[in-house]
């Protein structure tokens, strides 16, 4: 290895140098690359697909969001059983002692039925009599009281039917639900509740944790990404919506999502389905370090001499009649 | 003055000087002509040569037009024509960015471009690419569409399994934005800066010669 303290010309010394202008390449490579980078801005535009809102989530789909926000107060929710760092519902996934979500615990605290439904129907209730007494019902029932209700109110929701836009159940022992899920739709379609999921107490906000979470745990957004083919088992993280490229550069890691042992239940030295998003994670991280270490790992620091692509690269250097050699 | 002068031409090991050892370093290791050479090895003369400034032109086109797009604002773009259009060159410039810097790693990598002391440019350039992906990602959360509600929301779970979701929250619009338009530019810039300057320290790394030139 030559010495880290050798110049240049030490370097060189014997090597026969031609003219070069960097300034003048560095000009042209902006100038290709600008043509190439607003020539296709000019073309083909770029994607910007309308965000969802709830209030459209409710509106378009009004079953779904009563079901997921009835399923929210039951607890039966992916957010509500997640685990860290929204909640302790769920241990999180680990590999052997490896289990770094638990290390840091719920540090973005969601307490599902409250934050997506109670909390945004109490600040509703201020003025509405009707809202306020069904809350007080259902916050003064026995917890086997409220899960009765629900139980009942989630089964009737399979044959809901929507009419003007409200929900409508055949009749049952629901309690207030009833009450509670048509005013927090009513909310929700007129954008009021977009709002309300984001109070924090402060003016400002930028902060989408809240209303993300809960979308996601209803079927509509999902559903639209689907169509999009965004989900992480049809190589989601790396599509974009329409026919634009999506981030192409994660194709190894979202790769993984798609093979053994991550999409096996018994998997492979502990890494399965259950804690897959661990395992890529640990591996992604691993191969990075490695590629970055090249240079002192054998065999991996040899394939460029074995494969002879170099020769293509420096063929004047290695052509027996062109060979200037000192 | 006279024993200022005295010290100034004592060898960069002898001085007492930090900012003469600095200046001696300098001079001797990146001097302006091989910042800026006008000269270069014969065997410079490959295509795979291109791809590096190539790179570094994308990577002007990424920032300037993220310049624009930052100082309009967030929701500008998805209002205005204009805004749209630097918006798309900010997006097709960022897709050549990382064709570029991909070619170039393999190029480099096959030219076994770390041999004679440059392992360290090699582990920048890699450093450079991963922090390059996570500026991407964090600029995907930030387009306020569909794609970054989704993103997020697909991303969390791994995020969240590692642990590094407690501290990246990737449904936090401020925090994601914060970090593309600032922390993680910053960033690369320094670390890009860094690489080239290693590499015009230092030269182009010599063919790998037949008999091995493993180091």
């Amino acid at each position: 290895m030559k010495g880290m303290g050798a110049t240049q010309e030490e370097y060189y010394r014997g090597i026969r140098m031609v003219p070069y202008d960097l300034v003048k390449e560095l000009v042209i490579a902006m100038v290709a690359v600008g043509v190439l980078a607003v020539g296709a801005a000019a073309f083909f535009s770029s994607p910007d697909v309308p965000p969802v809102t709830v209030a459209t989530w409710a509106q378009t789909n009004p079953v779904d969001f009563v079901t997921t926000a009835t399923n929210e107060l039951a607890g039966t929710t992916l957010s509500a059983g997640y685990g860290y760092p929204y909640n302790t519902n769920a241990s999180g996934q680990s590999w052997g002692p490896i289990a770094p979500a638990k290390w840091f615990g719920a540090r973005i605290p969601i307490d599902s039925s409250n934050t997506f439904v109670i909390q945004p129907l109490q600040r509703a209730a201020f003025s509405n009599t009707d809202l306020g007494s069904a809350l007080n019902t259902w916050q003064n029932a026995t917890p086997d009281q409220q899960n009765t209700w629900l139980t009942n109110y989630s089964k009737a929701l399979a044959n809901a039917n929507v009419v003007d836009g409200t929900v409508t159940v055949a009749t049952g022992d629901y309690g207030p639900l009833p009450i509670m899920m048509s005013n927090l739709l009513g909310i929700a379609q007129s954008g009021g509740l977009d709002g309300l999921l984001m109070v924090n107490g402060r003016f400002y906000q930028t902060d989408y944790t809240p209303a993300l979470l809960f979308m996601g745990d209803g079927t509509y957004l999902p559903g639209l990404a689907q169509n999009w083919n965004l989900l992480g088992n049809q190589w989601g993280m790396m599509n974009e919506t329409g026919i634009y490229p999506g981030q192409t550069w994660l194709w190894l890691y979202t790769m993984w999502y798609q093979v053994p042992p991550f999409t096996s239940t018994t998997g492979f030295l502990g890494f399965n389905s259950s804690n897959a998003d661990l395992g890529i994670i640990i591996m992604m991280t691993v191969l990075t370090a490695a590629l970055a270490l090249v240079p002192f790992i054998p065999i991996l620091r040899d394939i460029p001499r074995w494969i002879p692509i170099h020769r293509l690269i420096w063929r004047q250097y290695y052509s027996p009649r062109k060979t200037v050699r000192a | 003055m006279e024993a200022a002068s005295a010290e100034a031409d004592q060898p960069a090991g002898k001085t007492s000087s930090w900012t003469l050892r600095v200046r001696k370093a300098i001079d001797r290791h990146l001097p302006l002509e091989h910042l800026l050479p006008d000269r270069q090895p014969y065997y410079v003369g490959s295509w795979v040569y291109v791809f590096g400034v190539v790179t570094i032109a994308a990577l002007a086109w990424v920032v300037a037009s993220g310049v624009v797009l930052a100082f309009m604002g967030p929701q500008w773009w998805h209002d205005s024509h204009l805004g749209r259009f630097i918006n798309s060159v900010h997006f097709w410039s960022v897709q050549l960015f990382f064709i570029f810097m991909v070619l170039h790693l393999w190029g480099q990598y096959f030219m076994a471009g770390w041999r004679s002391g440059r392992a360290a440019t090699w582990a920048i350039g890699v450093v450079i690419f991963g922090i390059s992906v996570l500026t991407a990602f964090t600029g995907y959360l930030s387009q306020q569409n569909f794609d970054s509600q989704f993103i997020a929301i697909n991303a969390k779970d791994a995020m969240n399994a590692s642990g590094i979701g407690s501290f990246f929250n990737v449904l936090n619009f401020g925090q994601m934005y914060g970090l593309h338009i600032m922390l993680l530019p910053i960033g690369i810039t320094l670390l890009v800066v860094m690489h080239i300057v290693m590499v015009r320290a230092r030269g182009v790394v010599k063919p790998i010669d037949p008999e091995g030139a493993r180091s």
